[in-house]
């Protein structure tokens, strides 16, 4: 109400009281009313308010590196004759967290993150087991959980062949085998 | 004659020590005595008068004095450390050897170390104690949050400080501890809810780009990771568990003090 009343004021008639010594005239002159106040008033604090939302999400993006110094997602793994049948390949295991195998049919790529709590396992082969160290998972060389802790198979990665006749092992694709995904010709080589 | 002044007097009443204990002089009345306390920035913190019954042992277990004094011994102790360890893949492992062979006195790290395995025992046991003494209850509420942000941030310093060594144990200690970031609700690539963020086909929470790769720095464990973690474990953590402490500290005063009924 008294808003209403200082402005009627301000615009029409001069004021019968005059205004505060900080709100009245400037020293150019000019008249700085409640209303001219609280305007700049706003405008400042939505400024500083969207420099500093603006400073915490360059803050927040700044924890997300555009270039990671680890190896490739999708590697070459030689040829298919590299491969010696019923076994499994350990070349590529700590550079690229895959094992390759090879039967009867053809090649698949085992990811070498264990599917309880992500601990690398160690191929037994006296035992034809994959063995986890860290809570004694235990997976076959399908790589179908059968003891221990581990809730679901070791995932297999998409494997293809390239024009000049090398493996291409792709690990941004992930088969599942509780999805029925190991039947996706990609991720199978047939040999 | 006039009664010559001793020199503890004289230097109690001299500028020196007036300027630096406001107040000055050598208090008098119960008033001044609790003055030099009020107007002293470390003794503040305390409260001028305590309750006989207040400090009975089996009332506090002394727990949260006694977290409070393992948080100072590990601040000393792991900023020594700091002088001599080396974050990265190439020297962390052995830097940490030479911590225990080589640098003198090598039991500096065995401090920090059991040090640190003491301060998480005994905030749970003070966390025990105050809800068994109901201390949680109002107007001590909202202290009781803290606490639990305290024994979180606890915790965190634990974890961050276990990979530190980069020996096998922290290396998969951390890649399961982190692990668990993955479940996240919707910020996690594998937690609930982040399926949801997606527009079509294009995934917005992935492994390259959930919380988990953020605390990581990588999509693996690596020397990003080793590096982020030295960095919480030094500086952020312990730079946000001291604000949060002494909040906790000024409250107790203010909701009227250590295990005195209210």
């Amino acid at each position: 109400m008294s808003e209403l009343n200082e402005e009627k004021q301000s615009v029409t008639v001069p004021p019968a009281s005059p205004p505060p010594a900080a709100l009245g005239k400037t020293d150019d002159g000019s008249q700085v009313t409640r209303r001219t106040f609280f305007s700049w008033l706003s405008i400042g604090w939505i400024a500083f308010v969207a420099a500093t939302g603006g400073f915490f999400t360059m803050m927040l993006r700044f924890f997300f590196p555009n270039v990671l110094f680890e190896p490739v997602q999708t590697f070459r793994a030689g040829f298919p004759e590299d491969y010696q049948v019923g076994e499994v390949d350990l070349r590529w295991k700590s550079k690229y967290g895959t094992w390759i195998v090879r039967n009867g049919e053809g090649i698949y790529a085992l990811s070498t993150t264990c599917t309880h709590l992500g601990c690398t396992p160690n191929w037994l082969t006296a035992e034809q087991k994959f063995k986890c160290p860290c809570h004694g998972s235990g997976f076959r060389k399908t790589g179908i959980n059968f003891e221990g802790p581990a809730p679901r198979p070791l995932e297999r990665y998409r494997i293809v062949l390239s024009d000049d006749g090398q493996i291409i092992v792709d690990k941004t694709k992930k088969y599942q085998q509780e999805k029925g995904q190991w039947g996706d010709p990609e991720a199978f080589l047939k040999v | 004659m006039a009664e010559k002044k001793g020199l503890l007097k004289r230097l109690a009443e001299g500028q020196v020590w007036t300027s630096i204990f406001r107040g000055g002089g050598v208090p008098k009345s119960r008033r001044q005595r609790m003055m030099v306390v009020l107007n002293s920035v470390f003794l503040h913190l305390h409260p001028v008068r305590l309750p006989k019954h207040a400090v009975k042992l089996k009332f506090t277990w002394c727990m949260g004095g006694l977290s409070f004094f393992l948080f100072l011994i590990l601040t000393i102790s792991g900023i020594l450390l700091m002088f001599y360890y080396r974050p990265t893949i190439e020297y962390a492992y052995t830097d940490i050897i030479d911590l225990a062979e080589q640098v003198p006195f090598g039991i500096m790290r065995e401090i920090h170390r059991w040090g640190a395995h003491a301060m998480v025992i005994t905030v749970w046991l003070h966390m025990f104690r105050v809800f068994m003494t109901g201390s949680y209850k109002p107007p001590r509420e909202f202290n009781w949050a803290i606490g639990v942000i305290l024994l979180l941030l606890t915790l965190l310093l634990s974890f961050t400080g276990y990979l530190l060594p980069w020996d096998q144990l922290a290396i998969w200690a951390i890649t399961v501890g982190s692990n668990m970031a993955r479940a996240t609700p919707f910020i996690g690539s594998e937690g609930p809810g982040a399926a949801l963020l997606a527009i079509g086909d294009i995934n917005f929470v992935t492994m390259s780009s959930d919380i988990r790769f953020a605390l990581l720095g990588g999509r693996f464990l690596g020397e990003a990771t080793l590096l982020r973690f030295y960095v919480l474990h030094c500086i952020g953590l312990p730079f946000i568990i001291m604000i949060f402490m002494a909040v906790h500290f000024w409250r107790i005063r203010k909701d009227g003090g250590i295990s005195t009924p209210v």
